[in-house]
């Protein structure tokens, strides 16, 4: 049962991508701009303690000068500049001598002396309404008891500071919205395309072999995917045709000498013949069945030089001399049938190949050459001719015979097919199919041409080495 | 020597499929022959290692211990006796292996029996010394095989290299049947089946040389089989 379209999405992997990158990024951020923020700190802090000291130093100078009354001038001046420091100064019983602070808590100034404190302080402004502030403010006792302390507010660097954490919270929580909405559309993207790729294969599983895959043309991993997937669909509904084709091709004619067979056995059986008569009803039962294990074998050979055969069976050897060989083992049928062979060659052509498999394709080739020379003509010939060029070896059995019409040549190549022309004929009509599908095998090719009168059958096996005499 | 019942053999079928092993005993039994079976390979080997057999009739998958592993074993133990695997893996490189592990011959399904049989026969020649002659006889024909000469009633008859070879390799396996594919198989070196009987062509040439002329024939077809050369006199 399919689950909820919601919760597939918490299973895709663009959900897991997404979490991951929302995380790392989240992290990153964080480290930033905490960096960021803190760096500013105390950046921020050691100027404002800088100008506090400066100014400090500055007062004990002044004070030094001109004592009190210049000291008393210096900070009532300073407070009245806009953007001023605090100020605050006590004389040695701890009372107010000048300042723009109204009060200071003792313990503050008890601390005189030491490191610059961030305190807390009350602000009143012109309106006379009072906020709450902070300030980082230094104190300093003169050997006479003169106390000043000097602030400095860092109201600002607060706000600068928490300025800082709003963008901070902003980006997170944008970059959530956003992972979450490009988690969404990811999947349904993604989740539709995989949906439409599973539809597409179990159509195909459940026979529409016409089916192919949906590329939408944007040239993206998915039209990719789709588009080798459709290639490997296609391979397969050839396959799967071939295959029908062929059982097609198996039940009819190995059905049929089945039947023949067994229609002899079963009258021989209830006519109640003599002796030598069921003998020779015995005898060509034999027979056809020895030529049904021949067409078998035949197939196999067929079925397994497509498959392609390691190419440890390969070995060296000459061309030329296996034409010799197929000529000299079908020279005396030549010669009952009264058609002249003869051979072309150019001394030895190494190449290599699975021996054995093309001799058998060059005697399918002669045989047939031989079988279909003598059709309509004084004067039958064939020849066998083996060449090579460019490391590719070639051999052509022509015949002078009725050949065959252009339009029947592809067919030819194909199991069980005989032409109308030919049935009379005995064979399978396997022997090009063998012959195509040997050449297939090395990486050749089977052509048919016309050899004006007659069939020029033309096998091409690559793997040669001119020059090299075996 | 009976027309067509050579030396009896002693013949030991191992192959699993017990329909197919005791069709093999009886038909062996019945071509004059004495045929023992076992349906795996370790009562096999036990069998073959045991007694005295001429051929081992060895089917390539067996349960217990396969084909192939028998006979290395029988021969990495000094034993001689002439195998012809059965199998149903007829390619080029399984003959290969089958031949490399110790058979003699290799036979891929589905076979004739008259070609086993063929076959068998031939294999179990092979005990006899005929290997070493260098002149074959049957009635007045004669084959050496050093000059390379054939003589019939003292006249000499003039044949082709390969025509040589294959009388040669009739007259060595004189009195027992040898098939087509056998024929291909040892003077042609083709494991392949041509689709026009290319070989009976041959041996009627073959015939006209030697037998033609002379009243009786050496020469026999023997049907549904294949050929034998024998002094039927």
């Amino acid at each position: 049962m399919p689950s909820p379209r919601s919760f597939r999405l918490f299973r895709t992997t663009a959900f897991k991508l997404t979490g991951i990158f929302l995380a790392v990024f989240t992290i990153f951020a964080v480290f930033l701009i905490g960096t960021i923020a803190s760096n500013m700190n105390a950046i921020l802090e050691t100027q404002m303690g800088a100008a506090v000291d400066s100014e400090l130093r500055a007062m004990t100078l002044q004070y030094q000068a001109g004592g009190m009354p210049l000291l008393t001038r210096v900070i009532e001046f300073r407070s009245r500049q806009p953007g001023a420091s605090l100020y605050f100064a006590t004389d040695s019983a701890g009372k107010r001598i000048a300042g723009n602070v109204e009060t200071v808590p003792v313990a503050i100034l008890d601390q005189a002396g030491s490191d610059a404190q961030v305190v807390p302080y009350m602000w009143r402004d012109e309106q006379g309404s009072q906020r709450s502030h902070t300030a980082l403010v230094r104190v300093v006792q003169f050997p006479d008891g003169v106390r000043v302390l000097v602030g400095r507010d860092v109201s600002e660097r607060d706000a600068l500071i928490r300025v800082v954490q709003r963008s901070l919270i902003l980006t997170v929580a944008l970059m959530l919205i956003l992972g979450v909405i490009a988690w969404i559309f990811v999947s349904r993207r993604v989740l539709k395309r995989i949906d439409s790729i599973a539809e597409t294969s179990q159509r195909f599983v459940a026979g529409d072999l016409a089916g192919r895959l949906e590329v939408t043309g944007t040239g993206d991993e998915f039209d990719r995917l789709a588009e080798s997937l459709n290639t490997m669909l296609a391979r397969i509904e050839r396959l799967m045709l071939g295959l029908k084709q062929v059982s097609d091709n198996i039940a009819h004619d190995l059905k049929t000498p089945l039947t023949r067979m067994r229609n002899r056995v079963e009258r021989a059986l209830a006519q109640g013949r003599s002796e030598p008569e069921y003998r020779d009803a015995l005898h060509a039962t034999i027979e056809e069945a020895d030529q049904l294990i021949r067409t078998f074998n035949a197939l196999l050979l067929i079925a397994r030089a497509e498959a392609g055969a390691p190419a440890t069976e390969f070995a060296d050897f000459d061309a030329a001399r296996v034409a010799r060989d197929v000529l000299e083992l079908y020279e005396p049928v030549a010669e009952e049938a009264g058609v002249t062979l003869r051979i072309e060659s150019a001394g030895p052509i190494m190449v290599r190949a699975n021996r054995e498999l093309v001799s058998q394709a060059l005697a399918n080739l002669v045989d047939n050459a031989i079988k279909y020379a003598d059709e309509g003509n004084e004067k039958p010939e064939v020849t066998i001719s083996v060449s090579e060029d460019k490391g590719v070896a070639t051999f052509r059995v022509a015949d002078n015979g009725a050949g065959i019409a252009e339009a029947d040549r592809p067919r030819v190549t194909e199991r069980f097919v005989r032409l109308e022309e030919s049935r009379s004929k005995p064979g399978a009509g396997l022997g090009l199919s063998l012959v195509s599908a040997v050449a297939q095998l090395h990486g050749g090719k089977l052509e048919l041409s016309d050899n004006a009168p007659g069939l020029a059958a033309i096998l091409t096996v690559p793997g040669a080495a001119s020059g090299r005499a075996g | 020597m009976e027309a067509g019942y050579p030396n009896t053999m002693r013949i030991l079928v191992i192959e699993d499929d017990r329909e197919t092993a005791n069709y093999l005993v009886k038909a062996l039994g019945e071509a004059g022959h004495v045929a023992d079976s076992a349906y795996d390979g370790e009562s096999g080997f036990e069998l073959a290692a045991g007694e005295g057999y001429d051929v081992l009739v060895v089917d390539r998958m067996l349960p217990k211990r396969d084909g192939l592993s028998l006979i290395t074993e029988l021969r990495s133990s000094g034993n001689r006796v002439p195998v012809l695997i059965l199998s149903a893996l007829g390619q080029v490189d399984d003959r290969v292996t089958g031949l490399r592990a110790g058979g003699d011959d290799y036979l891929p399904k589905p076979y004739a029996f008259s070609e086993l049989l063929a076959r068998v026969e031939v294999l179990g020649r092979r005990s006899a010394p005929k290997e070493a002659e260098t002149v074959y006889r049957v009635a007045d024909l004669e084959l050496d095989r050093l000059a390379r000469k054939v003589h019939r009633g003292g006249d000499p008859i003039i044949l082709q290299p390969r025509e040589f070879r294959l009388l040669e390799y009739l007259m060595k396996n004189a009195g027992t049947v040898v098939t087509r594919t056998m024929l291909l198989e040892k003077v042609w070196d083709y494991h392949f089946d041509p689709q026009t009987n290319v070989i009976d062509v041959h041996m009627s040439r073959l015939r006209a040389k030697i037998d033609k002329g002379f009243d009786r024939a050496l020469l026999h077809t023997v049907r549904g089989s294949g050929y034998v050369m024998r002094d039927d006199a």
